[in-house]
């Protein structure tokens, strides 16, 4: 009789393409398959997300929005997945994935109505900062509650393979699922992994494994080797990459899209190892959990911007001169873009109410009469000035 | 599940600004809550000394919520080697500061961090319970506490009712959460789904006012009731509200409603954040129309409920509103209602009003006119006065 010991077992590698330095692991590989167009066009939508981060947690600390989550360090795993996507792909995302936003076309002003919950938000005014949606390219809206979105990700990869089987005409589509390692301990994704490897649902599950779920790290929150080894349990094809390498995410995110849809379809495991170098959101002082030298250390050994900017560079792509350019310009069109949300108008207050149904309840109608009568009995109550159409939005 | 987890300054500090519109500078109802003056909260030691519930001669000390609740919980784990406290984030001091310091005074096999699992974290304390521990779990955010659910209906308030002769219960274990909207915290950091647990029989169902109720009802539910309780804490309260709190053990009996301020005319009925509005409002109605006088009952505990008291008072009073801040549709205030309807109908002079969130979800940018406010109350309690 012997047992099987975890600990006997040897760790899954991490895939990579560029070191630290940005060079080649394997000097005897290939380059990279994509365009240098192509590359360029990553890094910007990198460096996009960053200096938005930048400007955004500093207007939050102002008390200019009520609460911001930055990316940092994680831009690489967002940008360098969705590159591998098309436009059909479907994305369930969690709340630290701008760059996969940035990546399918997300605008800036996108971006901003939504921070500010302003007429222009897709959201309706409705949710929190960050929690970012779009029709097509689909991403569907953040929903605060972790995992929740990892069985739905299964589901509806289910949908998509059925309507690509009753329709072969059209290109087939995965769905693409982001989570982070913390996410990972609830039920749901276990449920999913399960389901969509029962059912073969052609879904790639992408853990951003950063670290740290708030407060709390890696070794209190899991034992085993990290999120990867799990896939194997279930039966699900797993690779672990470096989250900082910007190319093994994208390749491994094509062979993985290239797996999802191969007989039939079956769902993909992608454990990205990254550090989340900022706080958990502008609600947290993670100093209060963990050294200030500890993030120093990760900001200056390694980050993803850092980087493709090292390997940009020793292309000839770049130099300081259009780095500064670019940071300048993009910090220059993000202001732009947050005065104006800033200053646009809030939706009616009739949004208040809608889409809990489909259509209004009588119940609801008649609450909303009420607050509209306690509104206008009561003016000196209530600042209607920055919704459209004040006590009338409720009509 | 945990959201975006995003707790610390930005829930409990009062936010420099509103993020779903603000009173005008005429208002004269809808304005901040002064906790520094309000009569809710204990501002001296010696208006703590004049309360029942308190233990006589206690020396005290100024702490805000979350100091209180922290308190409690090194009372509790000083008291009995039973007691342990694990939660996400609880080893730092837990997102809101409520665990602060525990882990370095009472060691890390009693104060832990837990895996990110609201069901494995409440199937876990339900284990802790029945094998003889005094489990206080932490759900970080009451908005997370559903894929607990299936625990907490299914086992923690059936685990004596289907053990029957065996005699094994959850009893001394508490679920603690952080509840109620705080003015930006959207679909998913403002959630009090009290009213989901209240229609469980078999789980008490707790939410003090106050820094000096929270410390009293948190052990009275570790150690002076053998039913599981799910202790909701109004976030918003954490750092706001100060009062005077006793230094030593002392409880508060669950299941006991209080009367706050005594009247003769109405009836307010509630529970949590809202009785600070519900007691400015009635300030106010008080100037509007000298001469009547206006009841305040704190419910303390959601279920099972004091009757008794809320009866005998709308029986003297005639009139009634209920005002919580949760959806007013199968809410509450239902209950409150119809209870009084079965037990007072001869002596009440208006309907019972109700005085409650909307149907729909708390969208952010919406927030302060999906939820009761003081000029809604205030409205509420004229109405019925009036009618």
């Amino acid at each position: 009789m012997s047992f099987l010991k975890a600990s006997d077992l040897p760790a899954i590698p991490t895939y990579r393409v560029i070191d630290s330095d940005g060079e080649m692991v394997d000097r005897t590989r290939t380059a990279p398959d994509v365009t240098d167009e192509e590359v360029l066009t990553w890094y910007k939508n990198m460096l996009s997300v960053s200096v938005m981060d930048v400007v955004m947690f500093e207007a939050q600390r102002q008390g200019r929005l009520s609460f911001y989550m930055v990316s940092a360090g994680e831009e690489g795993i967002t940008v360098g997945s969705a590159a591998a996507l098309t436009p059909d792909d479907v994305v369930f995302a969690q709340y630290r994935e701008a760059g996969v936003f940035q990546q399918r076309g997300f605008t800036l002003k996108n971006f901003m109505s939504q921070l500010f919950a302003n007429d222009n938000d897709a959201g309706k005014g409705r949710n929190m900062p960050v929690h970012y949606g779009q029709n097509y390219p689909r991403m569907h809206t953040i929903s605060s509650p972790l995992a929740t979105q990892i069985p739905q990700a299964a589901g509806a990869a289910y949908a998509l393979k059925m309507q690509d089987l009753q329709n072969p005409t059209r290109d087939p589509r995965i769905v693409a699922c982001y989570f982070g390692e913390g996410a990972a301990s609830e039920g749901d994704f276990h449920a999913a992994l399960n389901i969509a490897a029962t059912r073969s649902c052609p879904v790639v599950f992408i853990c951003r494994n950063n670290g740290y779920a708030i407060s709390t790290p890696t070794l209190e929150q899991y034992r085993g080797d990290g999120i990867a080894s799990r896939g194997v349990g279930y039966g699900i094809d797993t690779i672990r990459v470096d989250g900082n390498d910007v190319f093994a995410v994208n390749e491994a995110m094509k062979e993985a899209r290239r797996l999802a849809l191969t007989d039939g379809g079956r769902p993909v495991l992608i454990e990205a190892m990254s550090y989340r170098v900022s706080h958990h959101s502008t609600s947290d002082d993670s100093f209060a959990y963990r050294a200030r030298v500890e993030v120093e250390d990760w900001k200056r050994r390694d980050n993803p911007i850092i980087r493709l900017r090292k390997w940009l560079e020793n292309q000839g792509l770049w130099n300081e001169d259009k780095e500064k350019e670019t940071r300048d310009q993009m910090r220059k069109a993000v202001l732009k873009e947050f005065g104006e949300a800033e200053r646009e108008k809030k939706p009616p207050l009739r949004e208040a109410f809608k889409d809990v149904y489909e259509e209004i309840t009588e119940e609801q109608r008649e609450q909303m009469n009420e607050l509209k009568r306690i509104l206008e009995t009561y003016p000196d109550e209530y600042d209607l000035r920055p919704y459209k159409d004040g006590a009338k939005g409720l009509d | 599940m945990v959201p975006l987890r995003t707790p610390l300054r930005s829930w409990t500090h009062i936010p420099r600004r509103f993020y779903s519109g603000a009173p005008t500078p005429a208002a004269k109802l809808n304005l901040p809550i002064d906790y520094k003056t309000t009569p809710i909260l204990h501002h001296t030691s010696s208006s703590l000394a004049n309360t029942q519930d308190f233990p006589a001669g206690a020396t005290s000390k100024r702490l805000n919520f979350f100091q209180a609740i922290n308190s409690a919980l090194k009372t509790a784990l000083s008291k009995s080697e039973k007691v342990l406290l694990f939660g996400e984030d609880v080893a730092f001091g837990g997102v809101f500061r409520c665990s602060m310091d525990l882990q370095t005074e009472f060691g890390s096999d009693r104060v832990f961090n837990t895996p990110l699992t609201e069901q494995g974290i409440a199937g876990f304390a339900i284990g802790c319970a029945v094998e003889g521990m005094k489990p206080v779990a932490e759900i970080q955010f009451a908005d997370y506490v559903f894929p607990a659910f299936d625990q907490i209906v299914n086992e923690a308030a059936k685990f004596r009712y289907r053990e029957g002769g065996t005699g094994i219960n959850a009893g001394g274990l508490v679920i603690r959460m952080p509840c109620g909207a705080v003015g930006h915290g959207a679909l998913y950091h403002s959630q009090s789904p009290e009213s989901l647990f209240a229609h469980i029989p078999g789980v008490r169902v707790v939410m003090p006012r106050s820094p000096a109720q929270a410390k009293g009802l948190l052990l009275a539910s570790i150690f002076e009731h053998n039913d599981p309780v799910v202790f909701m804490e109004p976030k918003i309260l954490y750092r706001a509200a100060v009062e005077h709190v006793p230094n030593e053990y002392y409880t508060i009996p669950l299941s006991k409603a209080e009367v706050i301020k005594p009247g003769k005319d109405l009836t307010v009925i509630s529970y949590g954040q809202p009785l600070y509005m519900c007691s400015a409002a009635i300030s106010a109605i008080e100037q509007a129309m000298p001469g009547v006088n206006v009841e305040l009952i704190d419910l303390r505990t959601i279920y099972p409920w004091d009757r008794q008291t809320v009866i005998e008072s709308v029986k003297k009073t005639g009139r009634a509103v209920v005002v919580h801040e949760s959806m007013v549709n199968y809410g509450v205030g239902a209950e409150v209602a119809a209870t009084l309807q079965e037990n007072a109908f001869l002596r009440l002079e208006a309907p019972v009003k109700r005085v409650a969130g909307w149907s729909t979800h708390t969208g952010l940018s919406y927030e302060q006119f999906i939820l009761p406010d003081v000029a809604r109350i205030f409205d509420g309690i004229k109405q019925t006065l009036e009618y």
